[in-house]
């Protein structure tokens, strides 16, 4: 087929209009011709024979007249062996390579391939002559960790024959290693390496299942009190120097999953560069090895053009749905959605649409709604099963939850970990909120326990509420007790030091046996005769809690301060 | 091939259009009118139609001006000869010296590749404690100075040029007055701090579009600089008084506005230009400092509450003082455990210390009996103000640690403080030392 070609006819802020003779695809990718350089776009609107262009670079230089070429494909990432340990910008350019190539600065125009044609070791595991759908695996290679399958594209729908399959060995991901055909003769040459295009989302599954099993991350007020389940989503809304990244680290580095993807979207470049040295270094306690070798990283700093940040977030989902029919459990981190959000805003400024709130486009709602269902539980074909989590955190303009972006998205999360001002300024970190956020799933303790200990977190709030008004003097000793226990699981269970190397991160046995102690202080009655007294009896109660939360699991030490903190209360006890 | 057009079609707020062909995005074009030539840049192209924002704003153009068009993008001259001068918001000297045309480099240029970028870990020293000890500035920060209008803020840039430990400075004032322009360009001249010194300066009365140019053009110098193997400190002033420019034009070009009638991409224009903050693996840093007013001290502002979201931390101007509880630099961790070793702990000592002072300070004002505590804490705060907070102050870290065992000493019994023993010890004063001290006073 001939190229299909365009005419640039007028240009505004990183959108061109283009008049086309022949026919352009919604969504269809094309590259303007500026010189010596191509600039990728992709094709948002047709109006009137005028295709209008966003264009995922900077676009000054292009005149009227210059030339497009359009590719007939969509907007699309490359999915194979190799990604796990990647950097890549929005459009999935491998920035280290990049770099090589141009130096310090980001080049336009300059487009690499995003996965090395390395050699593999293939293990074929279907023979010629067997039948396979879109998604079904016909063979694995070793990637790092994991036994990467190679699948047939989603794209192709129905079943196919193979009629040539390569034998074990060793092969370049780019080499054809299978070639399939359907009733119709059709014959398609695969290789490892498959191409989708990133908004459309990948099924190839069974069925999709209920997410049921906790995502333990290690941290305390999560996977008890607001747990996230394996295929769920939640979000994480807060002011500017609340802790939305540094959580997002800590969940990154803990989180009981196979692969992490995070998708750097919109925000500080610094951030991208501490998880680019540090992770090498770090080691996953699950694997003993580097953390890097789960971790894929999109990085689409705030300084990076605008269109290519709305891309980014689509194509670290589509790498995660990838791995998750591999029968993993992946879990996306997006920070933050909000400038994703404000990326979509420019641009609909640009088509002129009529604006909604805050001026966001009116298809804001729907389009967030899409992307977090992208999250998910399956069973795969072949009965195994396989998840994508997605957290997102969420930059509300002046910490305002009330904003269209923060409402839209709890909508459609299944937990919301409100992060708040005032706790981060009292420095309890996390700074998640325990009234306001919430979860629907199921976490690592009883669920009716949690509540027995939630109850007194909400009462004590009341009760220093109060005390606000009628002083001390006034509160009678019954409530100032309900007051220092809500306080007391705060400070000991609420709250986490994550610069502290034991505390950073609590294994969930050692979550359940705390929190037994703690509830039994919480549901026992002691002999505490004045405020005073109260208030003594929990200093020096929070500061053998606090001595044992600081003791590694199981020491010697550990055993000692459980046994001086349970003999300090049961002293006191009635 | 440069052909000159005289039919201008519309005029609208400082945006022209006329009829062209062959004119590329962004390019440069001159505008001759009777009251003299401006440069205008294009903003938008529509088939035929070309519109222009005109750098001087549009008084005075007739529909019968010739536009030249250039053929290139806004571009500034980059050179050592930079030095010691100042230019105005179109790159034009402001100081009587040649208009400078060698080398000439892009503004606005592509951002740096993050995985080139490397953790910053290198300490900015400014001879200001509460900079130096409490919010250490570091290589390649971007921090905003959120201020109430009427605070020094210009005062303390001014100061931060002179004192740095930087090889140039590069400041670029926005929407300054007259005046405070004369002060920085004397004051620096007097410290002698204008000779590594580069100034584009806005000033209030210098048309709308200009005031827009002055970080890129300040901050495509400094990498310039940078690329070079220096260790450059960007200085903005006021960073509110840009983005209300990108207000005013956004809003005459009859853009969407979303929030308080800012344009909808301000996060984006004011993370490309702070995101220029970097430290080049292997050659030199680009650190910025800028000033924000935040209008009626509302940090919820739009303009100090997207900064917020870009900045690695802020400092926090009020009351004369850079106080020290809303301030915070992020990066402050990775330079403070090196520099010495009761660094961290003595700068969380005596914050909190502080932080008790001004709960006795509050109890005096409801009237409240004042303890033996409360009057340590009282005589503490004093001196802390006095000796450490007053922006005049101008001593390196050591010695401004050395000053806060003193003032510790002075106020306290060692025990009071809660520092660890161990550096009780080694940094806690003789008697003699502090009898010493107290005559030289």
């Amino acid at each position: 087929m001939a190229e299909k070609r365009g005419i640039v006819s007028g240009v505004n802020g990183n959108m061109v209009s283009v008049k086309f003779d022949d026919s352009v695809i919604k969504n269809e990718v094309g590259y303007i011709l500026v010189g010596n350089e191509r600039l990728k776009s992709e094709v948002i609107r047709v109006n009137n024979s005028v295709a209008s262009l966003q264009v995922y670079e900077m676009t000054g230089g292009i005149k009227v007249g210059d030339e497009v070429v359009f590719t007939n494909e969509l907007l699309s990432v490359e999915l194979g062996p190799g990604l796990l340990t990647q950097v890549f910008d929005g459009l999935q350019n491998p920035l280290p390579l990049l770099a090589e190539e141009c130096g310090f600065f980001l080049k336009r125009g300059v487009y690499l391939d995003p996965l090395p044609n390395k050699e593999w070791d293939f293990t074929p595991s279907k023979k010629v002559g067997d039948i396979v759908r879109e998604g079904d695996s016909f063979g694995s290679v070793p990637e790092g960790l994991f036994s990467h399958k190679i699948m047939v594209p989603f794209q192709f729908l129905g079943t196919w024959k193979i009629k040539e399959i390569k034998e074990a060995g060793k092969y370049k991901a780019r080499d054809t290693i299978c070639v399939i055909e359907n009733e119709k003769g059709e014959k398609k040459k695969l290789s490892m390496i498959i191409t989708q295009p990133v908004k459309m989302a990948i099924k190839g599954y069974e069925e999709r299942v209920r997410p049921d099993e906790t995502m333990v991350t290690k941290i305390r007020i999560i996977d008890t009190f607001l747990p996230v389940a394996k295929g769920g989503t939640y979000c994480t809304p807060g002011p500017f120097g609340a802790g939305k990244t540094v959580l997002q680290h800590l969940t990154s580095r803990n989180a009981d999953v196979d692969i992490v993807i995070i998708a750097a979207c919109g925000e500080r470049a610094g951030e991208v560069v501490e998880i680019l040295k540090e992770f090498p270094e770090l080691v996953d306690p699950k694997t003993g090895r580097s953390l890097m070798e789960r971790t894929i990283i999109i990085c689409n700093t705030s300084s990076m053009p605008v269109a290519a940040r709305e891309a980014s977030v689509y194509t670290a989902v589509t790498m995660a749905e990838y791995y998750r029919n591999m029968g993993l459990d992946v879990l996306l981190l997006a920070d933050s959605t909000s400038r994703w959000a404000q990326a979509m805003r420019e641009m609909s400024g640009r088509l002129e649409e009529i604006p909604g709130d805050e001026a966001f486009p009116a298809y804001l709602e729907s389009r967030i709604a899409e992307f977090y269902e992208r999250a998910g539980k399956v069973r795969l074909r072949d009965g195994e099963f396989g998840s994508v989590t997605i957290g997102g955190s969420v930059s509300p303009a002046g910490g305002n939850f009330e904003e269209p972006v923060t409402q839209a998205t709890l909508k459609v999360v299944g937990a919301f970990h409100g992060l708040s001002r005032e706790r981060s300024d009292a420095r309890k970190y996390p700074a998640i909120d325990p009234l306001d956020s919430w979860s629907k799933y199921h976490g690592i303790i009883e669920q009716e326990r949690v509540d027995r200990a939630y109850s007194y977190v909400r009462r004590s709030a009341e009760v220093s509420q109060m005390m606000k008004v009628v002083g001390e003097e006034g509160t009678s000793i019954e409530d100032y007790i309900i007051y220092q226990k809500g306080e007391f699981v705060d400070s000991v269970y609420l709250q986490q030091n994550s610069f502290d190397p034991v505390d950073a991160a609590v294994t969930v046995e050692r979550q359940r046996n705390v929190f037994s102690v703690l509830e039994d202080i919480l549901l026992s009655d002691f002999a505490l005769s004045d405020k005073r007294d109260a208030r003594l009896f929990f200093n020096e109660l929070r500061q053998k809690f606090l001595d044992w939360n600081g003791a590694v699991e199981l020491s010697e030490e550990y055993i000692k301060r459980e046994e001086a903190l349970k003999a300090f209360y049961m002293e006191k006890r009635k | 091939m440069q052909k000159v057009y005289t039919k201008i079609d519309s005029i609208v707020g400082n945006v022209i259009t006329v009829k062209a062909d062959g004119v590329r995005n962004g390019d440069l074009a001159e505008i001759t009118t009777s009251t003299g030539k401006s440069y205008a840049n294009v903003i938008k192209l529509d088939g035929e139609t070309v519109s222009l924002q005109v750098f001087s704003g549009t008084q005075g153009v007739s529909t019968g001006d010739s536009v030249r068009f250039l053929g290139v993008p806004m571009r500034v001259s980059f050179s050592e000869d930079l030095l010691g001068r100042v230019f105005d918001g179109a790159g034009k000297p402001r100081d009587n010296g040649p208009e400078l045309s060698e080398n000439m480099v892009e503004i606005g240029g592509p951002s740096a590749n993050p995985s080139k970028r490397i953790i910053p870990k290198k300490m900015i020293r400014t001879g200001i404690p509460m900079i130096d000890v409490f919010n250490t500035l570091v290589e390649s920060q971007k921090l905003p100075i959120f201020s109430i209008s009427g605070e020094p803020y210009n005062q303390l840039l001014a100061r931060i040029a002179m004192q740095a430990e930087v090889d140039v400075i590069i400041l670029g004032g926005m929407g300054l007055k007259y005046d405070d322009y004369l002060f920085f360009r004397d004051t620096l001249e007097k410290s002698g701090a204008l000779s590594r010194t580069v100034m584009f300066i806005h000033t209030a009365s210098d048309p709308t579009v200009e005031c827009t140019l002055v970080p890129d053009l300040s901050l495509a110098v400094a990498e310039k600089f940078a690329l070079e193997g220096k260790k450059v400190l960007v200085l903005l002033t006021d960073m509110t008084n840009f983005a209300d420019s990108l207000k005013e034009m956004a809003i005459t070009m009859e853009q969407v506005p979303s929030n308080r009638g800012y344009p909808g991409d301000l996060y984006s224009q004011l993370a490309s230009r702070y995101e220029k903050a970097v430290d080049f693996e292997g050659a030199g840093s680009v650190t910025i400092l800028a000033v924000t007013t935040m209008p009626g001290d509302d940090v919820t502002h739009p303009v100090p509450d997207n900064t917020g979201y870009i900045t690695e931390g802020q400092y926090y101007l009020k009351g004369g003082h850079i106080e020290p509880f809303g301030s915070l630099s992020r990066l402050k961790q990775n330079v403070n455990k090196d520099t010495r070793d009761d660094h961290r702990a003595l700068m969380d000592g005596m914050i909190k210390l502080y932080a008790q002072y001004k709960d006795s300070l509050e109890k005096k004002s409801m009237g409240f009996l004042m303890s033996d505590w409360d009057e340590k804490l009282l005589k503490y705060g004093a001196l802390f103000e006095k000796k450490l907070m007053d922006l005049s102050v101008n001593i390196p870290l050591e010695e401004a640690l050395d000053l806060g065992w003193q003032l510790l000493a002075e106020c306290f019994e060692p025990n009071e403080t809660l520092l660890k023993s161990d550096l009780i010890k080694e940094y806690w004063p003789k008697r003699e030392d502090l009898s010493k001290e107290e005559k030289l006073n």
